[in-house]
């Protein structure tokens, strides 16, 4: 499969990434190089095989039903978490309007 | 007196401990050699006084009598992918340029309860993507190896290049690095230093930017087998912050490093001998052969048939994983915000990822959309996770006749930077032969083996079963003591 210069401008769009023309247009070939490339995987005869979806087995936890189980990942860190917010105002994220 | 930056961690830990030196006058002569080594630019930020505070701390507690801990008294350099509190983090993007954590990752967190102490921020490849150093918004990072009789700036390789480049130039006795699809393992082998990626969930992945999270991987870059054994045992560790951390203890790897290897099976996997790779990089894997025979081990041929199909499912995997990942770059909570005069916010958000990631990332981003569209997300990603399970299968059944694998780490030496630079598929096929090991979750090593006809480093790696480390360590070990790697870069910066 091989992409157009629309499709790429699509993708770039869901992946909201502004792309100008010229940008466009080199990104057509690179990613079509990498697309045929990458079609080799279909000579694999992978009927029956299960897709990998844990590389080391592994038990998923369940953390105790508490508030603030662990301080550095629960509540209460409002600050904390709004230092490095290119915009904050009243303890909030800050965002142009969004007016639909 | 021995020269100080010269030393490397088991002797810095030993000597700051017996007291022979301080680990004030440790801190000190590393930071002078970062402070001088600036055309290297192996650092994004320098923390000599983080590297200081922790020194006296050290001191403060030889005085007292105190436990100085696994890695009492060294500084490191740390990968500019682990938050640090209070220390600029930016994957070497401009996209979280000035971005200072309100907290510490659970690794860097580790090294510094076990004693250690930071030079600084090391260069990398943007976001981890990349495999020579040349995709940082912080410049490229120079390797201190030069091809002989040129004087072309050469690739420490990708990703963690600042790392290599630091430890082989000494101006760091360790680093950390990490390891994605071959980020610790190909760079160390460019640089001839060693370099071990644990079992995936070894290391806590909490607090490390995400690049693709079923493949990341922490782990340290040293200039010994048994440095990379100390500063794994400090690293390592069940995080119960990390939903994918291992809940097991850590062995004492130090203590239990034994070159013998009598009685052990090494793995010869035929598939890994590919066109293209270099005559040298053959020639110093039988070397290695004979080195492994000497040790006492038996030597096996394997097959891992699944070997050529691992990079290409790696490159729907990793990007597909990276897509959703960096999706949290938004102009909003963190780091790079381009507003354009009128803008609302999806033109916010396209804005500024335009303007905040590099060619390479953007490109991954795009791929990684792509596999995962509509339509598409059967034929290519479910597909790739097919090919993962088969390539892990393929381990599995190797694992079955021998007890670790050797095989060369690149199929390389490293290049001048800018040498590569026409085509991404040519600089993805230099993680040809570490990929596979990624992509099964294994422990893998490189070590440096000798110097080709050029004089840069080759190195030959090691991938051991699920949690052997051990294993993978004594066969490193092994290898260093017959290959006697002593060579140092001249010093040009």
């Amino acid at each position: 499969m091989s992409v157009t210069r629309e499709e790429v401008a699509k993708i770039a769009s869901l992946a909201r990434i502004r792309m100008g023309e010229e940008e466009l247009e080199r990104m057509v070939p690179e990613l079509n190089g990498i697309l045929a490339w990458v079609e080799q995987l279909g000579e694999v005869d992978c009927s029956g095989v299960e897709p990998m979806t844990a590389v080391i087995p592994n038990t998923l936890r369940l953390r105790d039903d508490v508030v603030d189980a662990d301080p550095k990942t629960g509540g209460g860190r409002r600050d904390d978490v709004l230092a490095n917010a290119p915009a904050a105002e009243h303890g909030f994220f800050g965002v142009p309007k969004v007016i639909e | 007196m021995t020269e100080l930056t010269n030393l490397g961690v088991k002797a810095i830990r030993d000597g700051v401990a017996d007291g022979t030196f301080t680990a004030r006058e440790v801190a000190e002569a590393f930071n002078a050699a970062v402070a001088a080594a600036s055309e290297l630019n192996a650092f994004i930020v320098a923390t000599p006084d983080h590297a200081l505070a922790a020194a006296d701390a050290v001191d403060a507690k030889r005085a007292k009598g105190e436990d100085l801990g696994k890695m009492g008294g060294v500084p490191i350099g740390m990968k500019d992918l682990f938050a640090t509190k209070g220390v600029q983090t930016t994957a070497a993007s401009h996209i979280l340029e000035g971005f200072t954590p309100e907290y510490e990752s659970t690794v860097s967190q580790n090294l510094w309860d076990a004693g250690a102490g930071m030079l600084g921020k090391l260069n990398l490849d943007q976001f981890a993507m990349g495999s020579s150093n040349e995709t940082s918004y912080f410049g490229n990072v120079a390797s201190p190896w030069k091809k002989d009789g040129t004087n072309a700036a050469m690739s420490p390789g990708g990703s963690s290049g600042g790392s290599s480049s630091a430890v082989a130039a000494r101006i760091a006795p360790a680093a950390t690095g990490t390891d994605t699809g071959g980020s610790i393992r190909q760079p160390a082998a460019f640089t001839g230093i060693c370099g071990i990626k644990p079992t995936y969930g070894r290391c806590s992945r909490w607090g490390v930017v995400a690049f693709a999270s079923s493949l990341d991987q922490a782990g340290p870059m040293a200039r010994s087998v048994e440095d990379c054994a100390i500063m794994l045992e400090a690293m390592a560790g069940f995080d119960p912050k990390d939903a994918t951390s291992l809940q097991m203890d850590v062995p004492a790897w130090e203590a239990g490093l034994d070159a013998d290897l009598k009685g052990k099976k090494i793995g010869i996997p035929k598939e890994y001998r590919m066109d293209g790779t270099d005559e040298e990089i053959l020639k110093s894997w039988e070397q290695g052969k004979e080195w492994l025979h000497d040790a006492g081990a038996e030597i096996v041929d394997v097959s891992l048939p699944h070997t050529k199909y691992a990079l290409p499912a790696y490159y729907i995997v990793a990007p597909a994983e990276a897509s959703s990942n960096l999706a949290r770059y938004d102009g909003v909570r963190y780091g790079l915000r381009d507003l354009p005069d009128g803008a609302g916010l999806q033109d916010m958000y396209a804005a500024t990822r335009a303007a905040g990631f590099g060619d390479e990332v953007k490109r991954r981003i795009l791929i990684g959309t792509y596999v995962l569209s509509a339509g598409f997300y059967d034929a290519y990603y479910t597909q790739a996770q097919k090919i993962r399970t088969l390539v892990a299968k393929d381990f599995a059944q190797a694992f079955g006749q021998c007890d670790a694998i050797l095989a060369p780490t690149t199929p390389t030496a490293s290049f001048p930077l800018g040498s590569l630079n026409e085509d991404p598929l040519t600089m993805y096929l230099n993680d040809v032969f570490a990929v596979p090991a990624s992509l099964a979750g294994l422990p893998a090593m490189s070590v440096p083996a000798t110097l080709n006809a050029d004089g840069l480093p080759l190195g030959l790696q090691i991938v051991g079963k699920p949690f052997d480390e051990q294993g993978v360590l004594d066969t490193g070990l092994a290898i260093q003591q017959r290959a006697g790697f002593d060579a140092k870069p001249d010093k040009w910066w």
